[in-house]
């Protein structure tokens, strides 16, 4: 769906076939642990069996003695960090908590926290090698709610942790220790004054649990130490630079001596950011002068790497009857897990973000808690809060008795509005995917039968811009090979190729795409932040404007004109006297006028416009079991200009279904000791295929005004209505009210009984 | 551990013996030992349906098989699904459909939607995502895969009633 006139494109728009396409339908492309090299030796970790311990002592004399075992490390192979905060592309990280998150030292703060390491001929030894390992602990009580974690009675994590106050939050009197990493609030207006004009106040207390990204490929690497100091990494990731980054900086090596040569990745979505292997591996490798491999089990991937934060949250929304929102305060509380870094502050901005809201407070807290430490997941801190508030919502659409697709209408966020953390929205399109919703075919189809109920809610996130790079050599053959640093999770090398091809005026098919190392491609900042698209898409098209440069100046040696009397337009050039080179043309003159062309272009951009989205779903609820089938789904989202529509409806539904699993079954099931219980795929238990239907989406196109084809990200936006959207649902079919997720049966099982007693 | 076996396997149609460990399972045989790296591993417990491969015609999850148990057995895996340098109806439905995202899901897909159309050559869509209910896909939502499905169906009947 259009919602401006649209330019005429000849690529965007279009759907090619995938360049890396014929390799992942073949079993041809190689990820992460794929890779094999001469001499390598496999890899395996001991992980902490308790929540909270110290360390008093670790031997790992036995293990280094068993026959086939090269290599033994622990926490003393990893140079001391200080305390050293160091930028890492997105978001900075506390250098010392990150080597003891790589490494246990002196203390466990989470089971399956990493304490050693062995490198053997094969994974069997090095599995034998681990089991010989003797680590004597001193166990500590572990932490695991977040509102207990913030209590001055409570046992304190890491003792270097003092709070540190964000927006307008008084800075902290406490100089002691304490689980509250950070505090931040955020105020616009005059609360009291707001809540003071509405006519109905809702205001409720909410509870997630911890979740993971749940990405099938397991986190590997593999790395080769050379005897020159060189340092190779091979391995699955969103962001190489950030790799090379955070192992140089582990390592206390220059970051020109650490080359990231990323392999295809299977999943991220935030996950696979942070480092866990790459330093061990490297040390392995080092201590052993052989290449060494580390693949995660699964168990490890849910226990020890970057989950999302479970989180506590009390909202309170005021609305005056003709359904204007005066007033919003929130409480936010997210567990960081065992370190600093949870996405408490994105949360704090989005939980009102979707509203023209006047009057406003939000205060947030990081605190630390026995979990491994957290990290984002698509949309990181917007899906929790958009649980929250957009519940309320419909719970103030039901007192006011107002349509809530309309009340959402009536009080978007659009283009002058201030967030409650500041900023003011440039042409955004909130009331396009309302509306589209509105307008849609499901919602306006009458729902009938027993226990069935809809909902809608609606999510944002800002999307980032940051650093891109990108070169583009032209072919004799009139092609084109695209090098980018963006490691492509879904498609997105495609749709920069095509971008480039649009620019220069030749086909998707024309242009070759690679993903290059980071001794090949200028900075890339992470694939993350739905960026990509819309930052390497920027700098492809700044290299295809530099290859248009150098072609007119060719072409104007050819004729024998002056450079300023052609120009490069509809793929080819144009000069006096109706002169003409196709694309293909001047390509193949090439060799003869001076040799290649090579086309080079960055982006930069502080940030993109924002999306936003809105969903609508229908339920059917058991209410002997407390299940919850997904009957119906269409999910409306602005992204700004579609530029491969398969692949942006691709990153809707899939979002989407993420955020049906975390609505309905994914949590982190902790026991009292601070052991999750359930960390495997059949106990977690994302969605499968059969658990959901189709999932419609609607494509609204309000275009970005700061990309040249109007792109916004699309990837984050889709995983923030659902939870919200299937809880209004419930409460439509059974009529009762779900603040806490998962929705899961015994749960809401639970409110269908207590309601009907 | 001692004791290795010769274990004799035919792998797209071609015999080969391998020497391993009774300990080591199908999975890890034909990626470490044979270099099919075309099939994944997501959970090594039976979870995800990456490492699915067809076991004399039936889909097994090969981190469940131990490689001595495959003695004798015909195998198909993801590199032996395209003829030659054709790729077969399921894969290019997958890629005109966009059936896929990061793809590392994409060959177990593949090969269990081989053994369901040979089973069953006109799926619905509640066959389809019961057959296929046992490999995860992270990144898709499945409404893309079920199409694919859908699709390559339809082409092979058209291509048989031909
Ligand atoms: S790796 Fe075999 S089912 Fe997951
Ligand atoms: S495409 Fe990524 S898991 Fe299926």
């Amino acid at each position: 769906m259009a919602t401006a006139d649209k330019p005429k494109y000849k690529v965007i728009g279009t759907r090619p076939v995938r360049h890396d396409g014929a390799d992942k339908v073949t079993g041809r492309a190689k990820y992460g642990a794929d890779i094999k090299l001469t001499g390598m030796l496999y890899g395996a970790t001991l992980r902490s069996p308790h929540a909270h311990a110290k360390i008093k002592s670790i031997d790992t004399s036995k293990a280094e003695a068993l026959a086939g075992v090269r290599a033994v490390v622990t926490s003393a192979d990893l140079p001391e960090q200080g305390d050293r905060i160091v930028e890492l592309g997105e978001g900075a990280a506390n250098m010392r908590h990150l080597t003891a998150n790589v490494l246990a030292r002196g203390k466990v703060l989470y089971k399956g926290h990493a304490i050693a390491a062995v490198a053997a001929d094969n994974i069997h030894i090095a599995e034998e090698a681990i089991k010989l390992i003797k680590v004597e602990y001193e166990l500590l009580p572990p932490v695991l709610d977040v509102r207990k974690a913030m209590s001055a009675e409570s046992p304190v994590l890491n003792d270097d942790i003092r709070t540190e106050s964000v927006g307008s939050a008084p800075a902290s009197k406490d100089s002691k220790p304490t689980n509250i990493a950070k505090h931040f609030l955020f105020e616009k207006g005059d609360i009291a004054a707001g809540f003071a004009k509405a006519d109905v106040i809702v205001e409720r207390e909410f509870d997630t649990s911890m979740v993971h990204q749940g990405y099938i490929e397991p986190h590997n690497a593999t790395v080769f130490w050379n005897t020159d100091g060189k340092i190779t990494v091979w391995l699955s990731t969103q962001g190489s630079f950030s790799v090379r980054q955070q192992t140089a900086e582990l390592l206390k090596v220059a970051i020109s001596n650490v080359k990231v040569v990323p392999t295809e990745i299977g999943g991220g979505f935030g996950g696979k950011i942070s480092v866990y292997l790459p330093p061990v591996a490297a040390m392995l490798s080092k201590k052993s002068g052989r290449p060494v491999k580390l693949v995660m089990s699964r168990t490890s991937v849910f226990e020890a790497t970057g989950p999302t934060p479970g989180s506590h949250m009390k909202v309170k929304l005021g609305a005056t009857k003709d359904g204007k929102l005066v007033a919003g305060e929130a409480w936010i509380a997210f567990e960081a897990g065992a370190y600093t870094g949870s996405p408490i502050g994105p949360a704090c901005m989005c939980v009102f973000a979707c509203y023209d809201l006047p009057n406003g407070r939000v205060e947030g807290f990081d605190v630390c808690v026995n979990k491994p430490r957290t990290n984002a997941y698509r949309a990181p801190g917007s899906t929790h809060v958009a649980f929250a508030t957009e519940t309320l919502i419909n719970e103030i659409c039901e007192k006011i008795d107002i349509d809530p697709a309309d009340f959402r209408i009536k009080n978007a966020a659009k283009e002058g509005v201030r967030r409650v953390d500041g900023p003011v929205y440039a042409r955004v399109g909130m009331v396009e995917t309302v509306e589209a919703i509105k307008n849609s075919e499901h919602y306006k189809a009458p729902l009938e039968g027993k226990h069935r109920g809809r909902g809608i809610a609606s999510g944002f996130w800002f999307n980032c811009g940051l650093k891109s790079a990108a070169s583009a050599t032209v072919n004799p053959d009139g092609t084109v090979s695209l090098l980018e640093g963006s490691t492509d999770i879904g498609g997105s090398r495609t749709g920069i190729a095509m971008q480039l091809a649009e620019a220069l005026g030749i086909t998707a098919e024309e242009v070759t795409p690679t993903v290059g190392d980071t001794d090949s491609v200028g900075y890339c900042d992470v694939t993350g932040g739905s960026r990509v698209t819309f930052a390497t898409g920027i700098a492809a098209i700044e290299a295809a404007k530099d290859i248009q440069r150098q072609l007119i100046a060719r072409a104007a040696m050819i004729w024998d004109v002056d450079a300023s009397k052609v120009s490069y337009s509809d793929g080819g050039l144009h000069g006096p006297a109706g002169k003409h080179l196709s694309f293909k043309e001047i390509a193949a003159k090439l060799h003869g006028t001076g040799g290649a062309v090579i086309g080079r272009g960055t982006s930069s951009e502080a940030t993109q416009g924002g999306a936003f989205g809105t969903h609508c779903v229908d339920v059917e609820v058991d209410v002997d079991l407390g299940k919850v089938q997904i009957l119906r789904y269409t999910a409306a989202q602005d992204c700004g200009t579609a530029i491969h529509p398969s692949y942006v409806e691709g990153q809707i539904q899939g979002g989407a279904v993420q955020g049906i699993g975390w609505a309905l079954n994914e949590e982190y099931w902790y026991d009292e000791k601070g052991e999750m219980r359930n960390a495997t795929y059949l106990d977690y238990r994302i969605p499968t295929c059969y658990d959901v239907p189709m999932i419609d989406t609607i494509i609204v196109e309000v275009p970005d005004p700061q990309h040249p084809y109007g792109v916004r990200g699309v990837g984050e936006v889709p995983i923030c209505p659902p939870p919200a959207a299937i809880a209004n649902a419930i409460y439509d079919a059974v009529g009762v009210r779900m603040h806490d997720l998962p929705m899961s049966p015994p749960k809401l099982l639970a409110e269908i009984l207590k309601k009907e007693s | 551990m001692s004791g290795k076996r010769v274990v004799t396997l035919t792998i797209n149609g071609d015999q080969t013996e391998v020497l391993c460990e009774p300990r080591q399972t199908l999975l890890e045989v034909l990626r470490n030992n044979l270099d099919f790296t075309g099939t994944k591993e997501g959970c090594s417990n039976g979870n995800c349906g990456a490492c699915t491969v067809l076991m004399d015609g039936r889909p097994v999850v090969s981190c469940l098989v131990l490689a001595v148990e495959a003695e004798g057995a015909e195998l198909r895996t993801i590199e032996g699904v395209a003829c030659g340098s054709h790729l077969d109806e399921v894969q290019s439905a997958f890629l005109e459909g966009a059936a896929l995202q990061c793809g590392i899901c994409t060959p177990g897909f593949i090969v269990q939607t081989e053994a369901l159309l040979a089973e069953n050559p006109n799926p619905s869509e509640d066959d389809i995502r019961f057959y296929l209910a046992g490999n995860l896909c992270r990144c898709t939502g499945y409404d893309k895969i079920v199409r694919a499905v859908q699709a390559a169906a339809e082409k092979r009947q058209v291509a048989r009633s031909v």
